[in-house]
């Protein structure tokens, strides 16, 4: 708006009013590499001292450009150094102890998440990881804003099966700790293929060795916006001018967080990191990528055309974002989370939208197999065939992939899973019950692929 | 400066001195204001004010508070922002 003008005014604000336009996250990115020492009440305590030190005025700031703008900004959070790298060198490494300090930190400077309970292992398990990744079901359910993940594959590594099966162990363990809140343990952790050193959204974000001291990344939103825009344009238009709304839409909204994260940098005295342009939706009515492909003209997600109109869309996304800011990352597209997206939901419950449909789907998403509920008897070795499928897909087709799966203690297909919050609701789906054990108990490596002859 | 520049949008059922209510508020806090536009969208009375805080005397949040509770006196929804956040994202 060069002047003064009423319609962009208006548009502005029913965006943020009516169509839900927010920032989804603000996420400091912070090294922690000089916190180890020897001694892990040492690191912790250093650990402890940067983070509230560097990060005691982010929820502060945060809320004083809220109310400046007048535009939400969800979640306030924060991703450090792998904590696998940081306490390797401990002499006697209590891993839980470390994410005890990082919930009470994050607790004391009021953020909704800290992550980066992480490891780094699509090659292998240092003896170190081999301990870590066995803390990690206790520490999520010792925890309330500590997120953890594990990378086990990448395109030019291949894919680590040891770590696949030992994941899926964590995952099933993870959600039998926190029976009591539906599995809730798992949903704090995910998994990747390809996983990006400055995402800032969970349960996935950490900051990556070659990140500098201190970033500060955002994360946008906006679907029911999205949304809106098309159902505002006639049935008839082509998918052509259908892409074009949605690069002007994701346009307008990347401004937005640009602004707000530049600002923020600013405030806090850090660099300004990333953009990350994705689609994020919450259970809130509206505000679903779901109801994107049903403006697109689907009669609900999982439909067939539900692959191509999601293609479309996470292409489109990027396309407009990128000319919005100079320095766009992290995961970049329309995230596909089941339970926290009430179209995702409802298609759901009625079972025309299935797992093998979400699988074909993370093909051409941003990440992958999303908040997903499956009955609590699942054997291990199946989740693990989930979890190399989707490992698969990722590093075939160089994009990060990710498997965020809660096995709900006690329930099945028919019941469902409840969350709270930004969570949302999951009814559990089925899931193959055809044996994987003899494959993922092989061991080993799934080599990286061939980078020629693409076809 | 475009910093000190804020946009003010009051909506509401039209009546008798919204603009009187909103305006001595301003001049309390020492805002100027630039330019007025008004509109009726579905019976609705709307009006946006281009305002400058270069002078004001107070922090943003209480001159935002203070006009939003003016507003509120008069029954009227008041949004304040920075102009920026417009500026941004309609313009390439």
């Amino acid at each position: 708006m060069k002047d003064f003008n009423v319609q962009n005014i208006m548009e502005t604000i029913e965006m943020i009013k009516v169509h839900h336009l927010d920032i989804r996250t603000v996420t400091l990115a912070l090294s922690l590499r000089d916190c180890a020492s020897e001694d892990i009440k040492i690191t912790g305590r250093k650990i402890y001292d940067k983070i509230t030190k560097t990060a005691g005025n982010l929820a502060k700031y945060a809320e004083d450009l809220e109310n400046e703008f007048s535009i939400p900004i969800i979640n306030k959070r924060i991703a450090v150094t792998p904590i696998s790298l940081v306490a390797e060198s401990c002499t006697n490494p209590d891993y839980v102890y470390l994410a005890q300090i990082l919930d009470k930190a994050a607790s004391e400077i009021g953020i909704d998440f800290i992550g980066g309970y992480s490891a780094l292992v699509e090659k292998g398990c240092t003896n170190g990881d081999k301990k870590f990744i066995e803390s990690i079901p206790e520490a999520l359910a010792s925890t309330k804003r500590v997120c953890s993940s594990l990378n086990l594959a990448t395109s030019k590594a291949g894919i680590n099966m040891v770590g696949v099966l030992k994941t899926a162990n964590v995952i099933k363990k993870a959600a039998e700790l926190t029976a009591d809140a539906d599995g809730l343990g798992a949903a704090k952790f995910v998994c990747f293929c390809n996983s990006v050193t400055d995402n800032p959204f969970m349960a996935g974000a950490y900051c990556g060795i070659n990140e500098p001291e201190a970033a500060l990344n955002v994360g946008v939103s906006g679907p029911g916006v999205v949304r809106w825009a098309i159902e505002n344009m006639p049935k008839t238009a082509d998918l052509g001018e259908v892409a074009n709304t949605i690069k002007k839409t994701a346009f307008k909204i990347t401004t937005t967080g640009e602004l707000i994260g530049r600002r923020l940098a600013k405030r806090l005295d850090v660099p300004f990191g990333v953009i990350d342009l994705s689609l994020a939706p919450t259970p809130a009515e509206g505000d679903s990528v779901a109801g994107i492909f049903e403006a697109m003209g689907l009669e609900a997600a999982g439909a067939h055309g539900t692959t191509a109109a999601l293609a479309m869309l996470n292409d489109a996304v990027k396309k407009g974002g990128i000319m919005a800011s100079s320095y766009v990352g992290g995961l970049s597209g329309a995230f596909i989370p089941v339970s926290e997206d009430a179209g995702m939901i409802k298609a759901a419950r009625q079972g025309v939208l299935t797992i093998d449909k979400l699988e074909a789907m993370t093909s051409v998403c941003s990440v992958g197999l999303d908040m997903i509920a499956i009955p609590g008897d699942t054997p291990v070795e199946t989740i693990a065939g989930i979890i190399a499928d989707e490992m698969a897909i990722g590093m075939i087709n160089k994009k990060t992939t990710a498997v965020r799966i809660i096995p709900v203690p006690n329930k099945t297909v028919g019941e469902e899973a409840e969350f709270g919050g930004l969570l949302g609701t999951a009814p559990i789906m089925p899931v193959n019950k055809l044996d994987s054990s003899v494959f993922v108990n092989r061991a080993g490596r799934i080599p990286a692929p061939l980078h020629s002859l693409n076809n | 400066m475009s910093e000190d520049k804020i946009i003010i949008t009051i909506s509401g059922k039209d009546k008798v001195g919204i603009v009187a209510r909103i305006a001595n508020t301003l001049a309390e806090y020492k805002v100027n204001i630039e330019d007025i536009k008004q509109t009726i969208m579905q019976d609705y009375f709307v009006m946006m004010m281009l305002c400058s805080i270069k002078n004001a005397d107070k922090t943003f949040k209480e001159i935002k508070d203070g006009i939003v509770n003016s507003g509120k006196e008069i029954d009227m929804e008041v949004w304040v922002q920075r102009k920026e956040i417009f500026d941004n994202m309609h313009s390439v």
